[in-house]
């Protein structure tokens, strides 16, 4: 089963590593990871999508509980919660795919931030499944280069994560 | 008072009462070592190797109730360190570890002695630093003793540049730490423990297993007096040997690989299974598949939420110091006055002690050659039971868990997690330290004490009279039992050609040396061992070199299926 977790970590340098490295020695899955700085900059906000069983799962939020650096941690996938990743695309536009660009990406309601004579780069924003979508419709032969940051979650109405 | 950061790092251990400090000096940690000169409260103990330092500083650790600490400089002095570290931190043994790194402007730039020691030790330590400022040192240090002895304990490394140690600043130490993002959980849940206390009163065929966690909470004085109020079996683990009396009638002998019959089959039939301080490790249930196919409830006390749940399914968790969720569970029962099922109860001992009728550990003694379980039994005789035992990995290790009965905690101190060969010595040395009076014998093979051998100069300097009892078979013991059992008697590399003469070896040194090859003569030579008060005495036994160690339960397989004697092959 594929989890959400959100956690709140100390702002500082090796962080980053204690966490990745705790996935990486126990065998657990990494699909994607994000982290930036929270409102109070002493802190970080750090998403990781992850899958395993129920018991993998448990034991990846004890394990990371138990980082000393690690000040909160949530399984958001475990109700009502929102995603969103960022997708910086540069596509192929020459052409009649040059008006066929233009239209898939209003048709995804994404916007076309850089144009050259020969390419776009399109930002979409979404979950990964409206970006999987995107980049199928476009067809590989036509994609010139994929940037997507990984996903970022938060819990919707009174679910906060706060210290 | 302004002081340089060496000095602070001193003055530091000055306020946490630390007696000794085990280590090596080296280019990045001179400022340190001047510091050490020029005081006397903080004695250092000079090793011949920063393994064993560290190794020295566990064992110091493991046999009081204080945090171990070691100084190792950069570079080789730190990845030397590492084995040490990780031992430790698979026996969550309080310590911390300072290491010097290259100065701050040098890091990154591959600098002599440079490696980065943080990010090397990161998982194996509970916790790491690497302190910038100068001004960070003393907070610093006040956090790791702090992250070391609290919650589960660990090892705590803190990594210090030569220009950190250099620079001054204003000295204070800090009165307490708060960290936000690290809060143990010390009491248990009361309703958790009160539907344990229930659990337990109505067991019908009821067993406590209790491991490392038990001793390092210290709360061998409450495990025994709950046990006795509840009348149940007990086993101990090889970490938690001691924290019940093994001889008292109620203790079954250790569970596991190498434990009793009459534990292991407890351990699998009973209906109740109250773990505390235990991990349900692969070396004591063995296949969790076949331990999970007959039905228990099972109740687990421990202070790590991780440790439940990981291998073996938790009926009932109690996230607690192990201490304090002993204390409320014995308050309960005391004022029910309440008392398990008697008749179930004797009707499961009946069953118990038809299993310990099997009597499991016997061996068959021999006149002509030398048994390693006849000269571990003697040593138990000779020390009244009373000694600080340590021990290496391998075959000797078990024979010392399985024939020495420890009454006491923090008399047995051997690597479980990790099974490091080679922290026999050092830890005898940590024990001899702290408790200068006390009887210290290190079981160990001709093959595990090569790995520490040097430490004999550190005995010799700092006049340490332990007492080291070589079970020499001339085989890697372990691997050669293994290759035997499981690999058609293949002895590949596992037989030690061009052995020293240890007697010799011994003497060389400057210590007593006794080389012993017939049963007759076993007890003899540990009594004038013994005797010696002011010697270490190397006593070198040519045991028999076939010998295995059973009980056995091969890797993979269920607790049940046991490897009795040699007559089961």
């Amino acid at each position: 089963m594929r989890h959400v977790i959100s956690l709140l970590i100390e702002n500082e340098s090796g962080a980053l590593s204690r966490v990745s490295g705790l996935f990486s020695a126990r065998g657990y899955n990494i699909e994607s990871l994000t982290v930036a700085p929270t409102e109070d900059a002493s802190m970080s906000r750090m998403t990781i999508v992850t899958t395993g069983s129920d018991d993998i799962i448990e034991q990846i939020t004890k394990q990371l509980n138990k980082l000393v650096e690690v000040i909160k941690v949530v399984d958001i996938s475990e109700s009502a919660h929102i995603e969103r990743e960022l997708m910086l695309i540069k596509v192929r536009a020459t052409g009649k795919d040059r008006d066929e660009m233009k239209r898939m990406a209003d048709i995804f309601r994404a916007r076309i931030i850089d144009v050259t004579e020969a390419s776009y780069v399109i930002e979409l924003t979404g979950n990964q499944g409206k970006l999987d979508a995107f980049v199928a419709a476009i067809g590989n032969e036509l994609i010139l280069e994929t940037v997507r940051s990984g996903i970022c979650g938060v819990g919707r109405g009174d679910r906060v994560l706060k210290v | 008072m302004v002081l340089s950061g060496a000095e602070i790092v001193i003055r530091c251990l000055q306020e946490e009462k630390v007696e000794y400090v085990f280590g090596y000096p080296g280019g990045a940690v001179l400022f340190l070592y001047d510091a050490l000169f020029n005081q006397d409260q903080v004695r250092h103990v000079l090793v011949r190797h920063e393994q064993a330092a560290v190794h020295a500083a566990d064992g110091y650790a493991r046999s009081t109730q204080s945090v171990g600490v070691a100084l190792v400089t950069s570079g080789p002095g730190a990845t030397n360190a590492v084995t040490g570290i990780a031992t430790a931190y698979c026996d969550s043994v309080p310590m911390v570890i300072i290491s010097g790194q290259v100065p701050t402007a040098a890091i990154g730039q591959d600098a002599f002695q440079e490696v980065d020691t943080v990010g090397i030790t990161r998982p194996c330590v509970k916790h790491n630093f690497l302190v910038r400022d100068v001004k960070d040192i003393a907070p610093t240090i006040k956090k790791a003793f702090h992250l070391a002895r609290t919650g589960r304990p660990g090892p705590v490394l803190v990594d210090i540049p030569k220009d950190v140690s250099m620079h001054k600043c204003e000295f204070s130490y800090p009165d307490k730490v708060e960290m936000r993002s690290y809060n143990p959980v010390v009491k248990g849940h009361q309703g958790q423990i009160r539907k344990a206390v229930q659990l337990l009163l109505e067991a019908k065929r009821p067993m406590i297993y209790t491991g490392g966690g038990v001793i390092l909470s210290d709360a061998a004085e409450q495990l025994t007096k709950l046990t006795r109020l509840l009348g149940f079996p007990i086993t101990n683990t090889l970490m938690g040997l001691g924290a019940y009396p093994a001889s008292d009638r109620q203790y079954l002998g250790m569970p596991g690989m190498h434990g009793t019959y009459e534990a292991n089959m407890s351990m699998h039939f009973c209906d109740v299974l109250l773990a505390i301080g235990a991990r349900f490790d692969d070396r004591v249930i063995g296949n969790p598949d076949h331990f999970a196919e007959e039905p228990r409830k099972i109740i687990h006390v421990d202070i790590d939420p991780s440790s439940i749940s990981k291998r073996v399914k938790v009926d009932l968790p109690i996230v607690g110091n192990v201490r304090d969720v002993l204390d409320e569970m014995i308050s309960q029962i005391e004022a029910a006055n309440a008392r398990p099922n008697q008749e179930a109860l004797g009707a499961w001992w009946k069953q118990v002690e038809e299993w310990r009728s099997r009597d499991c550990m016997k061996f068959k003694n021999s006149d002509e050659i030398i048994k390693p379980q006849y000269v571990v039994q003697k040593l138990w005789e000779v020390t009244g039971g009373d000694a600080f035992v340590t021990s290496d990995v391998g075959q000797h290790q078990m024979w010392a868990a399985q024939y020495y009965r420890f009454d006491k905690p923090r008399r047995w101190l051997n690597s479980g997690g990790l099974g490091t060969m080679g922290v026999g010595l050092p830890y005898a040395m940590g024990a001899q330290l702290a408790h200068p009076d006390a009887q210290v014998a290190c079981v160990t093979g001709e093959a595990s004490i090569q790995m520490c051998i040097q430490e004999l100069s550190t005995c010799k300097q700092f006049r340490l009279p332990i007492k080291i009892c070589n079970l020499n078979n001339r085989y890697l013991g372990m691997v050669r039992q293994w290759q035997q059992l499981f690999h058609g008697g293949r002895y590949s590399e596992s037989y030690m050609d061009s052995l020293p003469d240890f007697a010799k070896l011994a003497e060389s040194y400057g210590h007593v040396g006794i080389r012993v090859e017939r049963p007759s003569d076993v007890e003899g030579a540990l009594r004038e061992a013994f005797s010696r008060k002011n010697d270490l005495v190397f006593l070198d036994f040519q045991v028999d070199q076939t010998e295995n160690v059973y009980p056995m339960v091969q890797g993979g397989k269920g607790l049940t299926e046991m490897i009795l004697s040699a007559e089961d092959l």
